[in-house]
């Protein structure tokens, strides 16, 4: 036993898998209140007081929401694909919960479950494997509404996915690494929002179009599709998209978070505490997420594709060049 | 430890490969097509490669079979046959041309043309990137730019048949 222990192959799985579960775990429960924040906020901002009934101001309403769903009736409608439509919610929850293990959540080794060097990369394929379940889901409903929710979503993923990509070279530019945890770093003096401010704004428009929110949610624009592309979808299923649609909203909102404002840095607090300004810096960003939501109308959808490729996709172009530009004149000149 | 992973991402590149061609939903097979891919992207894993790794997932797995995916629903293929050549003649095709693809395998593996690799150390874990970033735009350089210019080209034929017929320009006739 203790030669097994000692192990550092073992040790690295056994580590690994603890802070996988820890994570897991807290990032669900974080989903549920994130959901009990948008209802709660939503009410304040329409002058009424969102769910209070359950529990001190309502706090145990989340648990109440997951316990009736798991309770309803589960239907799958005739004609349906039925192995795909199982796996397509599966398939909106994992990607969003896989990009937390290169997020880095404090300074020190024990806050980042693996720090790979192409950490980036890593949540941008993750993020394109998103669109999957919202097409698979509308696909194999066998309902035309659902699959226009699908089809619609997936060319807005698709062209927003290009203006994201690339409004985070400017990052990588700067910071001259894949790794998140490098980029943190880089990040110790000024954030990076200081130097790439369009950049920032691009990320929060495609993050909000990537995660299928206001003012970007036509694949389930209720007036036309009625639900869209989770129409047929009830019970705990219908429950998994909406974790799924709130967990990519908190893994997007912390690599907004890594990238652009500095991740965990910030002053007074100690190494072991540092996480808590991540989570500060998080919460503001979540907090952006609903304000815009209940702000602004949707988008038409030919006003849609207009901002992701004619407005949006020159304008990261343009600010790539730019600092590339910058950049090698600061070195060279 | 890196054995056992190598064969179980075979296992499922090949496995999904397969069921690629055996399955008779075409959507289903689209999507074993990505399962396969991200097996692929496992085994770069495997060889020091993660970024081109995660390329593979991006644009293959992310990208291009989405499209895919997109098209074959939109087609919404409810019968597996399609008019034109007559399925006996297809299947004999088929199997001329997976003979001939074989055989010439076999024959480069037994005149040794094909020596595999020659250097069979993995290259440095750390920099892996970087490294690609200097190849690419420095030895590789002209190859690199040619092929961006062919996929521009690629791009603006897409584009005007995408267009389709516009309307006539004014004083002129219609094409």
């Amino acid at each position: 036993m203790a030669q097994v222990w000692s192990n550092p192959d073992f040790q690295f799985v056994f580590w690994a898998l603890v802070k996988i579960l820890v994570i897991l775990h807290a990032m669900l429960g974080v989903v549920s209140y994130v959901i009990y924040a948008e209802r709660k906020i939503a009410g304040h901002m329409q002058a009424r007081m969102g769910p209070n009934r359950v529990g001190p101001a309502g706090l145990l309403q989340p648990v109440a929401d997951v316990l009736k769903l798991f309770f309803k009736e589960e239907f799958v409608p005739e004609g349906a694909n039925k192995v795909i439509f199982h796996i397509a919610p599966m398939l909106a929850v994992i990607p969003a919960l896989v990009t937390f293990a290169v997020v880095p959540f404090g300074p020190t080794d024990a806050f980042v479950v693996t720090d790979i060097n192409v950490g980036l990369l890593l949540f941008l394929a993750l993020s394109s494997l998103g669109v999957y379940s919202i097409t698979l889901g509308g696909w194999s409903s066998n309902n035309k509404y659902a699959l226009l929710g699908g089809l619609r979503s997936s060319a807005q993923m698709i062209s927003y996915e290009l203006a994201m990509g690339l409004s985070t070279i400017g990052v990588l530019l700067l910071s001259g690494s894949l790794s998140l945890v490098d980029i943190v770093k880089a990040q110790e003096h000024m954030w990076f929002v200081a130097f790439q401010p369009v950049a920032f704004g691009i990320f929060m428009i495609t993050a909000l179009a990537e995660t299928n929110r206001a003012p970007f949610d036509l694949p389930e624009a209720e007036a036309e599709l009625v639900a869209g592309f989770h129409t047929e979808y009830s019970s705990m299923k219908f429950g998994l998209f909406f974790l799924g649609e709130f967990a990519n909203v908190l893994s997007i909102c912390s690599i907004a978070t890594t990238l652009f404002l500095g991740g965990w840095n910030g002053p007074w607090l100690p190494d072991s505490l540092k996480f808590l300004w991540f989570f500060a810096k998080l919460s503001a960003l979540v907090f952006f997420f609903i304000w815009v939501r209940w702000t602004y109308p949707r988008l038409r959808y030919d006003q849609l594709m207009n901002l992701g490729w004619k407005v949006l996709l020159p304008l990261s172009l343009a600010n790539i060049l730019v600092t590339a530009v910058v950049l090698y004149w600061r070195h060279n000149g | 430890m890196i054995p056992i992973l190598f064969v179980a991402f075979a296992l499922i590149v090949v496995g999904c490969a397969l069921m690629v061609i055996l399955h008779r939903n075409p959507v289903t097979s689209a999507l074993f097509l990505v399962l396969s891919f991200c097996g692929l992207a496992g085994l770069y894993v495997l060889l020091q490669a993660e970024f081109l790794a995660m390329v593979q997932v991006i644009v293959y797995a992310g990208a291009i079979m989405v499209l895919f995916l997109f098209v074959i629903m939109y087609l919404n293929l409810k019968r597996d046959r399609e008019d034109g050549m007559p399925f006996v003649l297809r299947r004999g095709v088929g199997w001329a041309v997976g003979l001939v693809l074989l055989a010439e395998g076999a024959l480069l593996m037994a005149r040794r043309w094909a020596p595999g690799p020659i250097d069979l150390s993995l290259p440095p874990a750390i920099g892996n990137t970087a490294a690609i970033g200097q190849t690419l735009y420095s030895r590789y350089l002209f190859p690199f730019e040619v092929t961006s210019i062919l996929l521009l080209v690629a791009m603006v034929g897409a584009v005007l048949i995408g267009r389709g017929r516009t309307q006539p320009p004014p004083g002129g006739t219609a094409r």
